[in-house]
């Protein structure tokens, strides 16, 4: 198929309605009657509620009802055995708190002040229990498999390769908690009208948000509709329904008014989950020549004592390498917190920073040049399963990233550049992500007038959903992108899958592209000028399975560090990725830059802080949870190769959400090395980790 | 939020007497800090003095000192190209303090009077001396990467987050207070305490007292100076350690020398120790060293803010290296 117009920088077709304002985000919706309501948070992380005090939040004006465990509508916050993304929802079912932070109560008011001031009226008496606050003495559980995927697997004899290889390298590292941010808070807005549930809700998911709520309220899925035009940023946290949209509904039902809960950057940090921290061992064994025979990546992660959530650090490595013996471990040490979640790039972002910088060490134990190390493991077909990939143009990202980096200005000895009086350094890294297959389905109505409306029950995260997909229908129908309306967010659309695992591009592209040739072709064919309709629904060609689909790239990273103060400063920063075919550049760049400069954030600052005496989260907010500003981000040279795939799905897509982020820690850490001999395993690189390099 | 009365004082004298018919009212002027706090329950005021529109801010050049009113805008101060001129050290604090729109807002009077930034004070769910006398200390023994070294007591280790403070103490800066009795002027570096038994205690402005403005003194160690900030990230940030220093040389030795410190200590930082070892001294690495070393001599780390000591004289080298680097 040849499209000329696909991958042209089309500018956003939703970008006047965002810089004006009228794009209406979920917690600007004003249905009649909309009342507000304020959760109330736990203060201890494991206990038994005694008694919550809230006559004096009933009193307090404007309030109609405070929801407590004791007079909150009966539902059920368990998840059902299918559904292993589903948390468990602290719904105020009980009077059991099972981590800091835990909806304990629901203010409603008539005004969103008086909401938020009754509810600091509300006290609770808890009997605290001692709970799991410490990663490192936590009783570990130890999983099979999450999502399908295996955790425990070993191909080949590893340790007993890695015993007998010339070289070892065997080194442990750690990734702290980190969380979402997305500007835009969590927000939910629900109405009922009589039976029928209607949730306006900032979600990457709403067809995963009605069937929730369906089983919560267990009722139909067809009594449950759920909108979101637009969502300002999710990064996984949005991916699933959380307590708080349940409680909208159940507090809309209570009050007999429609609800509003929008949460508070503080709340943002306590049931909205997190990235866990993670402690991951690498074991490298290889040959004089720097070919890896053994691999083993062992992680330790953080979960939730009363609901597992796992973060896969070692799905990144399991396919990476042409390694015949290879294994890798997952163990969970399980906290009373809430459940983590995705985080961009889940397993991958983690999983990378471990890999990555043991490579790195392999490359100087070995004497080559860390490129050229990846080179000569490279992987001609998955070394897992056998697969021939569907496309891999990693190679090329490799040499395209290295030349435009200025890679060979690069001279190997530790601390042997300077500029200014800094120390300066080069690293660079492997990126990938795997191509996810989903479902998704589409609605294309051409007019008389030529016009085009084209609905799939997708979401727009801000990363160009709208847009892409108006693009592709024009191109298709030959017609330009003013005549074409794509409209997304609402769960009556045909039904498309979470905006998660970098799918969306790749799920309902082809849903839109097999509507649109339908439609093309229907209007060869027809006899009369009224409307044409078409229905598409795409899914994945068992042909695809015969493949592994795999996006790729390299990041390469210049710092300076201050040999005094160890203030690590990014200067510079390439990515080169072979993601498939690009449906418009600008906005795949723009996404791109994104996620490396996550990426740098993840390098260089983000943590989030807790103090084990009390299980809290201290640092919930913006101030003490360091993001970085663009000060911090020197331009970033992103390039996106010419692929074609002709295997992955029928418009070749392999999608380029998370990849951006994967391997950019690694990259900058493998440079702060370079800079200054310094290994830092533990992240964020903070001043006082390399004060020892003066 | 708790519900609040709010009253726009006309001018300094009306501002004094709400504040003095009110023992739990507060000022607000630019908001940066008061309006998160009062979010936060933190402040619990009972009413709003409103201090914004009383004309208060302007900036006067004379030949021995400037002045600025305490409703000057911190972004108003950091661009006077006198002050940039006379105080490179007070120019450089306000331009590496917080981000343009917050300077576009945030007053001189406020800067001085902000709270820490210490987790613990801004949740309520945590002992803090320094909101609740006597309710103890979570920091010690707590998240304290943030903390001082210096200054501190059993009772409480916040730092000091005010980047314009340590430029104006190490330069003498005299703050000018009205109240009910008379107009009084007081040192920069007596007006503000350590915490002591009292961590809730800051400073000695009365309830009914105001700041109506800063007058800094012009000095030759005032003139050749420069701030240096370390941080967690390129802008935007609290110092983990800054330094505010001037020196001015004589016949190869140095006669004036002025050092202040942030991000380390409880209260805007004076290294008189640091600048008794400059004096008389030649300006040469060797004694930089000492200067540095003097300046922390009583420091104490409290874990994870235990790397700020050594950062902390390395920041003090540095910038007096830079004062005498050949230009």
């Amino acid at each position: 198929m040849t499209l000329p117009l696909i991958g042209a920088p089309v500018d956003r077709v939703d970008g006047p309605a965002k810089v004006t304002g009228s794009a209406t985000f979920t917690a600007e919706f004003l249905p009649e009657g909309l009342v507000y309501g304020e959760i109330v948070l736990s203060t201890v992380a494991k206990g038994t509620i005694k008694a919550l005090n809230v006559r004096a939040a009933r009193e307090a004006p404007g309030v109609l009802v405070v929801m407590t465990h004791e007079n909150a509508p009966r539902v059920t916050g368990k998840p059902s055995e299918e559904n292993e993304n589903d948390p468990f929802l602290t719904l105020l079912q009980d009077d059991i708190v099972r981590f800091d932070r835990q909806p304990v109560a629901v203010v409603i008011a008539e005004t969103l002040e008086q909401a938020k001031y009754a509810a600091i009226l509300v006290t609770a008496d808890y009997a605290p229990e001692t709970a799991a606050t410490d990663f490192d003495s936590a009783p570990v559980r130890m999983p099979d498999q999450f999502l399908g995927e295996d955790l425990q697997h070993t191909r080949g004899d590893p340790q007993r390769a890695f015993e007998r290889a010339a070289l070892q390298v065997k080194a442990t590292y750690t990734t702290p908690v980190h969380h979402h941010n997305p500007m835009e808070a969590h927000a939910t807005i629900a109405q009922w009208e009589g039976e029928n549930l209607t949730v306006h809700d900032s979600t990457q998911f709403i067809s995963g948000v009605r069937r929730r709520l369906a089983q919560v309220f267990r009722m139909s899925q067809d009594r449950v509709r759920v909108v979101c035009p637009f969502v300002g940023g999710g990064f996984g946290c949005k991916g699933t329904a959380w307590a708080h949209v349940a409680l909208a509904a159940m507090a809309a039902k209570l009050a007999g008014r429609p609800v509003r809960i929008e949460l508070s950057r503080a709340q943002m940090y306590g049931f909205v989950g997190f990235r866990p921290r993670t402690r991951q061992t690498i074991s490298l064994g290889a040959d004089r020549d720097g070919r890896v025979q053994a691999m083993m990546h062992d992680t330790l992660a953080q979960t939730a004592v009363h609901d597992d959530w796992i973060e896969t650090s070692g799905l990144f490595s399991v396919g990476l390498y042409a390694v015949k013996n290879y294994r890798m471990s997952q163990r969970l040490a399980p906290l009373n917190t809430t459940r983590p979640t995705f985080t961009r790039a889940p397993g991958e972002a983690t999983g990378s920073f471990a890999l990555e910088q043991a490579m790195d060490e392999l490359a100087y134990a070995a004497g080559i040049d860390p490129v050229e190390l990846r080179m000569r493991n490279y992987a001609e077909k998955d070394p897992d399963n056998g697969k021939p990939f569907s496309s891999k143009s990693l190679r090329e990202c490799y040499r395209t990233g290295a030349q435009r980096f200025g890679w060979n200005e690069r001279t190997p000895q530790p601390r042997s550049m300077h500029r200014n009086g800094k120390l300066v350094g080069m690293g660079m890294a492997t990126a990938s992500y795997p191509a996810w297959r989903s479902d998704a389905s589409a609605y294309m109505r051409m007019n008389a007038d030529g016009t085009v409306l084209v609905q799939s029950g997708t979401q727009e995260l801000g990363t160009g959903a709208y847009t892409v997909f108006t693009q592709l229908t024009a191109e298709i129908l030959g017609i330009s992108i003013e005549r074409v309306t794509f409209q997304l967010g609402d769960t009556r659309f045909p039904r498309a899958p979470i905006s998660a695992g970098s799918q969306t591009t790749a799920a309902v592209g082809n849903a839109v592209y097999l509507a649109a040739v339908k439609l093309r072709d229907r209007l060869r064919d027809r006899r009369d000028s009224g409307p044409i309709e078409v229905h598409a629904n795409a899914e994945p060609a068992d042909s695809e399975e015969d493949y592994s689909t795999h996006a790729y790239g390299a990041q390469f990273a210049q710092v300076e560090v201050d040999p005094d103060f160890g203030e690590v400063r990014l200067v510079k920063h390439t990515g080169v990725f072979g993601c498939g075919r690009v449906l418009n550049a600008k906005t795949a760049r723009s996404q791109l830059i994104g996620g490396i400069t996550w990426g740098i954030g993840m390098a260089l600052m983000e943590s989030t802080i807790s103090d084990a005496r009390i299980g809290r989260v201290m640092s919930a907010n913006l101030v003490d949870y360091h993001v970085p500003v663009n000060a911090d981000v020197p331009e970033i040279d992103v390039v996106l190769l010419e692929e074609v795939d002709k295997h992955v799905n029928p418009i070749g897509v392999k999608g380029i959400g998370e990849i951006g982020i994967t391997g950019v820690a690694a990259a900058i850490a493998n440079a702060v090395y370079h800079a200054t001999g310094k290994r830092v395993r533990d992240l964020p690189i903070t001043p006082e980790r390399l004060l020892d390099i003066s | 939020m708790k519900p609040f009365a709010y009253a726009r004082a006309r001018n300094i004298e009306d501002a004094v007497g709400l504040l003095r018919d009110n023992p739990h009212a507060m000022c607000i002027a630019g908001g940066t800090t008061v309006v998160d706090l009062l979010k936060e329950g933190v402040f619990q005021p009972d009413l709003l003095v409103d201090v914004s529109r009383v004309a208060q801010d302007a900036i006067a050049v004379f030949d021995d000192r400037i002045e600025f009113g305490a409703l000057a805008r911190m972004n108003d101060v950091a661009d006077h190209a006198q002050v940039a001129a006379a105080f490179p050290a007070v120019a450089q604090a306000l331009a590496a303090s917080a981000s343009p729109q917050l300077r576009n807002m945030a007053t001189i009077g406020g800067n001085l009077l902000q709270r820490t930034r210490c987790v613990y004070f801004r949740d309520l769910l945590t002992p803090c001396n320094k909101r609740v006398r006597g309710s103890g200390c979570s920091a010690i023994g707590g998240w304290n990467r943030q903390h001082a070294v210096l200054g501190t007591s059993d009772h409480c280790i916040a730092a000091h987050p005010s980047d314009l403070a340590v430029a104006l103490v190490a330069f003498d800066a005299h703050v000018q207070i009205a109240g009910a009795g008379a107009a009084r002027a007081v040192l920069l570096t007596d007006f503000y305490s350590e915490p002591g038994e009292t961590p809730d205690v800051e400073n000695t402005l009365a309830h009914d007292e105001v700041i109506t403005g800063v007058v800094l003194p012009r000095s030759a160690a005032a003139g050749h100076s420069a701030y240096l900030k370390l941080r967690d990230r390129a802008s935007f940030e609290f110092a983990l350690v800054s330094v505010a220093a001037g020196l001015s040389i004589a016949d190869g030795l140095i006669a004036h020398a002025r050092i202040g410190l942030g991000g380390v200590a409880t209260k805007p930082w004076r290294a008189y120790d640091a600048e008794g070892a400059l004096i008389g001294q030649p300006a040469n690495e060797r004694t930089f060293k000492a200067a540095a070393e003097a300046a922390l001599a009583g420091a104490r780390g409290y874990g994870h803010n235990d790397f700020k000591i050594p950062l902390a004289q390395r920041a003090v080298e540095r910038v007096l290296t830079s004062l005498v680097a050949p230009t």
